[in-house]
């Protein structure tokens, strides 16, 4: 497979055949709780899109020069059997809470209108599984850098195009009929298991 | 003595019934759906988010005097972080087909928001205690659903009941061919993730008229 071609199949897969919410059940929580509302997911989407394309190459260089097995070669010869690999979540956690951290304060100075949308979705994004999963999962495949950005970036959209689809949904059923104990978080996983039917429909695709 | 008095008991007992981390508090859904497409992983799962729970409401909650409130967020991770990856070294040494079969999910644990919410809103307003009657509440409830989602999917999607043991679990039960014979067959789709929203929608659907609760929206 040829370059563009490889990087737009790994694309599609994370947009559509592998959604990281819809086929891996990441980042659920704030999934379910901000999608009662159209444009505060729209919000949450753009944030996850940001923070994702940034945490996952910076999560990969720490990696691939630090962490993983044989990863510190490249201070001395010694450390080729020395294998940082437990320190992994630690690691990345903190990446992430401290990226989160640095993109608010960034988007406060230079964006304030960007800020303002999004500002009070960021701290929540630190505890999104679907960030820290997007890391893991990187690792988990051996992507190369850039595959590891394309990834990055198409796991976002992927959040984005669900949390959208969903909101948009219960919005339109805020006035049905539903059973009172099925309200609310009930309704949304059932919504949620026919988004998630939907999506399979693009498994066949092959590019 | 104090641990088995009337309030300890509802610490207890609430997170199972009426307050139930996932139908109700909504809080850790993530993980509950990954791992429950066998019984085996879902019991494996429920015992690591306990004892991180536990030890986790257990230390913040000695802690929580001499943490800054505006840099908890990050201490909070940091102590759980560490003991996840106890967890996920200890599965990798002992269980490792299951580690492997867990894959990113024992990792992700960390980003569990019953552990963070639990620790927020409880382990840092009171002694450690209650703080670990908590935990053992709050996890049990969690595992109470997560075993009955894998138990209906592993047994219709699968046709097979596993219990974990040391490899790759032990069958306990299976649908036995003369039932396929008979033209009985396996739902596929409980296995893939739909099948997983699904369950889980009408398993907080009962619990809630079990437990009389409904949603103010």
């Amino acid at each position: 497979m040829t370059g563009l071609e490889h990087y737009l199949s790994i694309f599609t897969k994370a947009v559509f055949i592998e959604n990281i919410v819809l086929a891996y059940f990441l980042g659920l929580c704030s999934f379910l709780a901000i999608s009662k509302k159209i444009d505060a997911s729209v919000g949450i989407g753009m944030a996850v899109i940001v923070v994702l394309t940034i945490t996952a190459p910076i999560n990969w260089v720490l990696w691939e020069f630090l962490l993983a097995k044989g990863a510190l070669v490249w201070i001395s010869e010694d450390f080729a059997n020395t294998d940082l690999g437990f320190l992994k979540l630690i690691v990345f956690i903190s990446v992430i809470a401290a990226m989160v951290q640095l993109v608010e304060m960034f988007m406060e100075r230079f964006s304030q209108s960007l800020y303002n949308s999004l500002g009070i979705f960021l701290p929540l994004i630190a505890v999104n599984c679907s960030i820290l999963g997007g890391s893991l999962f990187m690792v988990e495949r051996e992507y190369t850098i850039s595959e590891t950005v394309v990834y990055g970036f198409g796991s976002g959209v992927g959040f984005f195009l669900a949390i959208v689809a969903l909101a948009s949904i219960r919005y339109r059923i805020r006035y049905s009929n539903i059973p009172p104990r099925l309200r609310g978080v009930g309704m949304a996983m059932l919504l949620t298991g026919l988004l998630s039917m939907a999506f399979m429909a693009f498994s066949g695709i092959d590019l | 003595m104090e641990l088995f008095n009337s309030e300890s008991k509802k610490i207890i007992s609430d997170p199972i019934n009426v307050n139930n981390p996932i139908s109700l508090q909504v809080l850790g859904i993530c993980s509950a759906l990954a791992v429950t497409i066998r019984l085996d992983q879902a019991i494996i799962m429920t015992l690591a988010v306990i004892f991180v729970l536990c030890s986790s409401n257990v230390i913040l909650s000695i802690i929580r005097n001499y943490i800054p409130n505006r840099v908890r967020i990050v201490i909070m991770l940091s102590v759980i972080a560490s003991l996840v990856s106890v967890v996920d070294e200890l599965l990798k040494a002992y269980l490792y087909d299951m580690s492997k079969q867990l894959s990113v999910f024992v990792g992700l644990i960390i980003t569990n928001c019953i552990i963070m919410g639990r620790a927020e809103a409880f382990a840092l307003k009171n002694g450690p205690s209650k703080a670990f009657l908590d935990g053992i509440g709050n996890g049990f409830g969690y595992g109470l659903i997560i075993i009955i989602v894998s138990f209906f999917r592993e047994l219709f999607g699968a046709g097979t009941i596993t219990l974990p043991d040391g490899g790759a679990g032990y069958v306990l039960w299976r649908i036995p061919e003369s039932w396929y014979a008979a033209g009985y067959e396996n739902i596929g789709l409980l296995v893939l993730s739909p099948g997983a929203f699904i369950i889980l929608g009408l398993v907080i659907w009962v619990q809630r008229e079990m437990a009389g609760v409904e949603e103010d929206a």
